[in-house]
């Protein structure tokens, strides 16, 4: 029965290891490709993220219905709507200013971009500013907003899980044909020879 | 330009497509929650980065923080699952980027607005992008991407917010 609950270090090396390979893959090391998201003329981010959503959302599902998978044992993240806002939108800003999040900006360095190094010192003085300044403030964004009923839809509103799913594959073909929508009408998609030449 | 520049360098291996590259991450996250039961993560080793390294440059200050305090109650952090995934990260987007021929040190960016504004720019972003994740107890990875392939309500909400505020300040300010 899964999950295995290892975390291990193999574990974590392993999935690290496939993930910035697939980062990389993508063209999620170049901060060009990525904030090409929010000009609107490039939309792999979005297309590569909600294509892993429903890929591992489905796969998740299928693994529970096979009785391979134990139900309630996948972490979910608590649902405090106001600090996944208020945080959501922090992250939103700082990937537009700096070009990057701070998985990606790990793939950036490791394809030889010294402006990602300079963005992972800004995560890091970013956090300790947080641990800082934790006090009632911090704490009551942290639980505004928090629904004590559960973390996900099926929990909370009972919409069946099918149904989310389902709600989920129409949204990522929604993404595909109204991304490539944009991506005809804009100045192209960054290619990795562009990517690679870096901004100009 | 010169001439083998508008050629292209047949060096250069394009990206994979977004489908491709969706497909294979998926299944990089399901792999994931199957061996550790939670999903992928980045800004989490950036805590434990500086809970380990405050325990040992401030000891007395990081054990009666209140929120790295409790972290650190059994010792450093460094060593968790979430800091060898991140060291994981790297050498899986080394491997790739050399295997693709797109490794180049560059500070992206410079050309483009200038050395100093980039600097800027991408110290800014990352202090943004950190604190950020750490009120919504992840980032764009840990949230936005596992929370919403685990159906969590909170996920969508991070991703909305995430989407509506970074096309907002992508027609601010140009940091690349």
């Amino acid at each position: 029965m899964f999950p295995l609950n290892d975390n291990g270090m193999i574990s974590g090396l392993l999935c690290g290891v496939l993930f910035g390979y697939v980062l990389e893959n993508a063209g999620f090391g170049s901060p060009v490709k990525l904030s090409a998201q929010f000009k609107l003329t490039d939309w792999a981010v979005f297309k590569v993220m909600f294509t892993a959503i429903v890929v591992a959302a489905v796969g998740l599902w299928l693994l529970r219905l096979g009785g391979l998978l134990r139900p309630d044992s996948i972490a979910v993240p608590q649902a405090a709507l106001v600090a996944a806002a208020v945080g959501g939108a922090l992250v939103g800003a700082g990937f537009a200013t700096g070009g990057y999040c701070p998985g990606t900006s790990v793939a950036g360095l490791f394809s030889g971009r010294l402006d990602a190094l300079v963005f992972i010192v800004g995560v890091l003085l970013g956090t300790t500013g947080f641990a800082v300044f934790y006090g009632a403030a911090l704490k009551s964004i942290k639980s505004a907003g928090l629904i004590a009923e559960g973390d996900t839809f099926t929990d909370v509103y009972g919409v069946p899980e099918p149904v989310v799913l389902a709600i989920l594959g129409l949204a990522l073909i929604a993404v595909f044909y109204f991304g490539s929508w944009f991506e005809r009408r804009g100045t192209g998609t960054v290619t990795a020879q562009q990517a690679v030449e870096g901004a100009r | 330009m010169s001439t083998s520049e508008k050629q292209g360098n047949p060096k250069i291996k394009p990206f994979w497509s977004p489908l491709a590259a969706g497909i294979a991450l998926g299944l990089v996250l399901l792999l994931t929650f199957v061996l550790s039961a939670h999903g992928l993560g980045a800004s989490g080793a950036a805590t434990d980065m500086v809970a380990g390294v405050g325990l040992k440059l401030a000891p007395e200050a990081t054990r009666a923080n209140g929120y790295l305090g409790p972290m650190v109650a059994e010792g450093s952090p460094i060593g968790s699952w979430m800091t060898w995934e991140i060291l994981g990260v790297a050498i899986g987007a080394l491997a790739a980027a050399f295997m693709g021929g797109r490794f180049r040190v560059q500070f992206d960016g410079a050309r483009s607005v200038g050395t100093s504004k980039r600097l800027i720019t991408t110290l800014g972003g990352g202090f943004l992008a950190g604190f950020g994740a750490r009120i919504a107890g992840g980032c764009t990875s840990g949230v936005g991407l596992s929370g919403s392939a685990a159906l969590g309500i909170s996920a969508f909400v991070f991703l909305a917010l995430f989407f509506a505020t970074g096309m907002i300040v992508s027609r601010l300010v140009k940091g690349v």
